[in-house]
């Protein structure tokens, strides 16, 4: 029998039928003068994959911190109802102990131990004090045969994948004897494979009585796996819909989500396509860090003014390292291949150089790469172009400020003030602040690198619109996108990139996922 | 009460928390010593006793802020202090020439160091650990662990004052026009203030407002230059004071306005990031390392003109003072957090501590215990804000999110009204409430993972 910190025998037989793993009820979370969560309710069965859907700041996370202590019990009104049984956590750890384990969409591991050491880390296998290394290996070995994953347990976590890495994670929860696994956003970070082994995976737990939720902003995901879906609002639940009263497809999600449908996820846009600017061949460039390996071997690639053109590529293709090669060499080691602007050869060898060529870079991690966060709004837009508002060594505050102000309500980043710090921003609205960074240095070609990564639905659809406006008023744009509907969305060119390879080129019209992801997993070259 | 504070002196409350610290240190010691620490004597030797520390200061906060460590300065000045004094004294060459042959020994030690840091990539406390050592041998290779004395014009930039000119006023007349100066470029910041929020269309401070605060700021100039204008005649503000004001003002604006300033908080916050927008990395690293020796020659200046000769033991721990000036003054150990002028109010907390607790008769013993104390506690302070300003590690699991949403509705043309509720959120939000009071603080999410 298992301990439940705060449980409540007494009212311990009204509540629901064996088959609900979790209830909440009637859950209202109040912040001084305002509802964050009014009266959610959501049922978990047994067994179920339940996703929870919603935009940012719907309350999907308040909801989850309520579940699993984080707002102890007393601070919020409603019930949770655990196996039968109610429950009122004090904190994280009483909700771990009963069996509600979360897996966070950035991993927690630690890269230089093992998986055995990750996995049992702060939960060690020990006797009086030692660790019994060979009992944790047998148990090791064990839960990774659990979740299919075939790495010596002595790897250490760095080594892996990041899909492997997310498999260690859930070993590590399954170590836990958890009964309900939360995962949120768990395929953010996993290329189109591992997103499939990942939720091949949870379906086979499931087959083996897990219960889960999955919160996710990736629709085809849920409709592909989920049982149930509960969409959650502005802080109220909308509906739940279950697989039994026909299929989870993802326009009916959306409507639910929004409020409102989204016919198409991509604004209209007729593209006027121009002449060739932009052209790089036979670009060859070498791993920094493993002498000999190419990461781009021999590229390609053309890009015309008005011209979206799309980046395809399993995770470890190479199209960030083509993209950061190209942008100033701040990638890698060059080793050949041209670069024409307007058909002239151009040398771009550092950041610098290609920033006055015209040339922006928006990097696929915003928060590590693509800004300062100790940095207000108005510090980081100039940030890659000061010296259009420098006059005699002197930043010039007012054009800053001006320039901030233009791009906050052109952009609609959505702030009270253009001298906030950028670290308080949403997703979205920091994507859209380091958009208009480059933007302000008035590029001729933009390369986004996963552009619309981590954000919610609504933002998606403003960027998308951006990135139209963009092509529309002449530049180039390139979009790096792990996800195929993005790419076959918004691309009128599409690139598939295998192996540092660039391994086909198809157009709007043709194009396809299948098509696509043929290229992309092709291993010989020249596949087109 | 912190509101109508910040609505006189604007901006950064959390700076001026710590000027309201100092303050209060000072009148405390003022009254426990029955007036001894006011006096035109005092505040003098004050400054002059400090100068080169403050000095350091100015350039260490910008090494903290690029992310390193500068442990050589006390070495390079010495070494600086005994080149400049043998050249003067062997050599002949007059005293104005000697000291540009230290701003030279400065930047070279500086290209050293810098070179070793921005372009073989060795971390600065390393490279500058290095220098410690080799530049207090290099002093003492090089003057033979002597004394050597520095001529009498030289002296002035350690120990000197300004004119006397003019009718008798009273005061000393320099010091007069010194404080003269700042009180109309007082008043006249505050006209520009004015114009400035008209010009950009944002409300400015109401005339009451701007009035009183401008009057209180020549009040305390006016005090201080009485303070410094009344001492015997022949005294007046020092000059290395004049020197230091100069350097503060300098490097001021050099962060806060310039190119360079703003790669160097850049590359502190975000190395990556700075070198994907088109920042020279190594360049910022370069210039940071070689400018602080570069001030570090000028500190060794200032103390052998000061101490009249230089010796074998001058610079012993000024780089420790100056770094624990740079930290009260509220600078971040990763880098990207730290400001000029937060750094010398933290030197002259550091400072008037030690010249409060010798009026006091405290002896050296317990005044170093004291600073000690006073140093984890400032930090600790700053460490105690932060963390309420943090999510903890629950809160990274379930890192709280926008204060506002993402998503727009698509009909609006005009910025969208901020939601009352996420608005509210915000309002409890621990990150944003203390963000608005404090600097921010790199600890956010992405960098706290690693």
């Amino acid at each position: 029998m298992k301990f439940y910190s705060g449980l409540d025998e007494a009212l311990g037989d009204d509540v629901a039928t064996t088959h609900v793993t979790l209830e909440m009820r009637k859950i209202t979370k109040e912040f001084p003068g305002v509802k964050a969560l009014d009266d959610v309710s959501i049922a978990v069965r047994r067994g179920d994959i339940h996703a929870i859907c919603g935009e940012n700041g719907a309350g999907k996370s308040t909801l989850m911190k309520v579940l699993s202590g984080v707002y102890p019990h007393g601070t919020f009104e409603g019930q949770i109802v655990l196996d039968g049984h109610h429950v009122e956590f004090r904190d994280l750890k009483a909700s771990e102990h009963a069996g509600i384990v979360i897996i966070h969409q950035e991993l927690a591991l630690i890269p230089e131990l093992s998986v055995t050491e990750n996995i049992f880390l702060g939960n060690e296998v020990a006797r009086s004090g030692f660790i019994d290394w060979d009992e944790a290996h047998i148990r090791t070995l064990a839960l990774l045969a659990r979740v299919g994953l075939n790495v010596n347990p002595n790897t250490q976590v760095k080594a892996l994948g990041v899909g492997q890495q997310q498999m260690v994670e859930i070993a590590k929860a399954l170590s836990k004897d958890v009964r309900l696994l939360i995962l949120d956003e768990p395929t953010s970070a996993l290329n189109e494979e591992d997103s499939a082994n990942l939720l091949e995976l949870l379906r086979g737990l499931k087959g083996r009585g897990l219960t889960s939720i999955m919160i996710s902003h990736k629709l085809n995901e849920i409709a592909e796996i989920a049982d149930a879906v509960t969409i959650i609002r502005d802080g109220v639940t909308v509906e739940t819909l279950n697989v039994e009263d026909g299929p989870l497809d993802e326009d009916r999600i959306i409507r639910g989500m929004v409020g409102r449908s989204l016919e198409s996820r991509f604004p209209a846009h007729t593209p006027v396509i121009g002449q060739t600017f932009f052209e790089v061949r036979g670009w060859t460039v070498e791993d920094p860090q493993v002498p000999g390996r190419l990461v781009c071997k021999g590229s390609d690639f053309f890009v015309r003014r008005g011209e979206i053109v799309g980046f395809a590529g399993v995770m470890g293709a190479g199209r960030t390292e083509l993209a950061r090669s190209v942008f100033g060499r701040s990638y890698g080691i060059y080793r050949s291949g041209t670069i024409l602007i307007d058909g002239v050869p151009v040398s771009l060898p550092t950041v610098q150089a290609a920033i006055s060529h015209r040339i922006a870079y928006v990097p696929e991690d915003r928060k590590t790469h693509g800004m300062n966060l100790l940095d207000t709004i108005r510090k980081t837009i100039v940030s890659a172009g000061l010296d259009k508002i420098t006059h005699l060594a002197m930043i010039d505050e007012d054009a800053e400020f001006a320039a901030a102000e233009a791009y906050r309500s052109s952009l609609r980043i959505k702030t009270p003030d253009v001298n906030e710090g950028v670290a308080k921003l949403s997703g979205g609205n920091q994507q859209k602040v380091v958009l208009g960074k480059w933007m302000f240095t008035e590029p001729e070609l933009l390369i986004l690198d996963e552009p619309t990564r981590g954000i919610d639905v609504g933002a998606k659809y403003e960027i998308y619109g951006l990135i139209q406006r963009l092509a529309e008023a002449g530049k180039g744009v390139i979009v790096i996108s792990s996800e195929l509907p993005e790419v076959l969305g918004l691309c009128d060119r599409i690139y598939a990139v295998c192996e540092g390879r660039i391994a086909g080129v198809v157009d709007r019209d043709e194009a396809d996922q299948e098509k696509l992801m043929r290229l992309m997993t092709t291993t010989t070259a020249s596949a087109a | 009460m912190m509101k109508s504070l910040k609505s006189l002196f604007g901006g950064d409350v959390r700076q001026f928390s710590m000027l309201g610290a100092l303050l209060a240190l000072v009148l405390f010691f003022q009254i426990m010593t029955n007036g001894k620490v006011l006096t035109p004597t005092n505040v003098v030797n004050l400054i002059n006793g400090n100068s080169y520390v403050l000095i350091l200061a100015i350039g260490m906060v910008m090494v903290i802020v690029i992310g390193h460590i500068d442990l050589s300065v006390g070495s390079v000045a010495a070494a600086t202090g005994i080149i400049v004094a043998l050249a003067i004294r062997d050599w002949g060459i007059p005293w104005w020439a000697g000291i540009l042959l230290g701003l030279l020994v400065g930047a070279a030690i500086g290209a050293w160091q810098g070179w070793w840091v921005a372009y073989v990539g060795i971390p600065g406390f390393i490279t500058t650990l290095a220098g410690y050592m080799l530049f207090r041998g290099v002093n003492q290779f090089i003057g033979k662990s002597n004394s050597v004395p520095v001529p009498e014009e030289f002296q002035t930039i350690g120990a000197g004052y300004l004119w006397e000119w003019g009718p008798n006023t009273g005061l000393n007349n320099s010091t007069l026009v010194l404080g003269i100066l700042a009180s109309v470029y007082v008043v006249w910041r505050e006209v520009k203030l004015r114009k400035k929020a008209v010009r950009i269309g944002i409300q400015p401070v109401s005339t009451g407002t701007a009035a009183m605060r401008a009057g209180l700021l020549i009040v305390v100039i006016a005090y201080v230059t009485y303070l410094f204008g009344s001492g015997r005649v022949g005294t007046s503000f020092p000059v290395p004071g004049v020197l230091l004001v100069a350097l503060v003002i300098l490097y001021h604006v050099l962060t806060q306005r310039t190119v360079i300033g703003r790669h160097i908080y850049a590359v502190g916050g975000n190395r990556v990031a700075a070198s994907l927008s088109g920042v020279s990395t190594k360049r910022t690293y370069f210039f940071v390392m070689m400018n602080m020796s570069i001030l570090a020659a000028v500190a060794g200046m200032v103390f052998i003109g000061r101490s009249t000769a230089s010796g074998p033991f001058d610079g012993i721990n000024w780089e420790l003072d100056a770094i624990a000036a740079v930290f009260i003054g509220g600078a971040a150990v990763s880098g990207g957090i730290g400001t000029v002028t937060g750094s010398i109010i933290g030197g002259l907390v550091m400072a008037t501590l030690n010249n409060g607790l010798q009026l006091m008769g405290v002896g050296s013993d317990r005044t170093q215990i004291i600073k000690g104390l006073v140093l984890l506690a400032a930090v600790a302070f700053d460490v105690y804000n932060k963390q309420q300003g943090r999510p903890s590690i629950i809160g990274h699991l379930f890192r709280s999110r926008p204060v506002f949403p993402d998503s727009v509705d698509e009909g609006a043309d005009t910025l969208p009204k901020v939601d009352p509720r996420t608005e509210a959120v915000a309002a409890v939000d621990p990150r944003s409430t203390t963000a608005a009071v404090h600097e921010q603080h790199p600890q956010t999410d992405a960098k706290d993972r690693r």
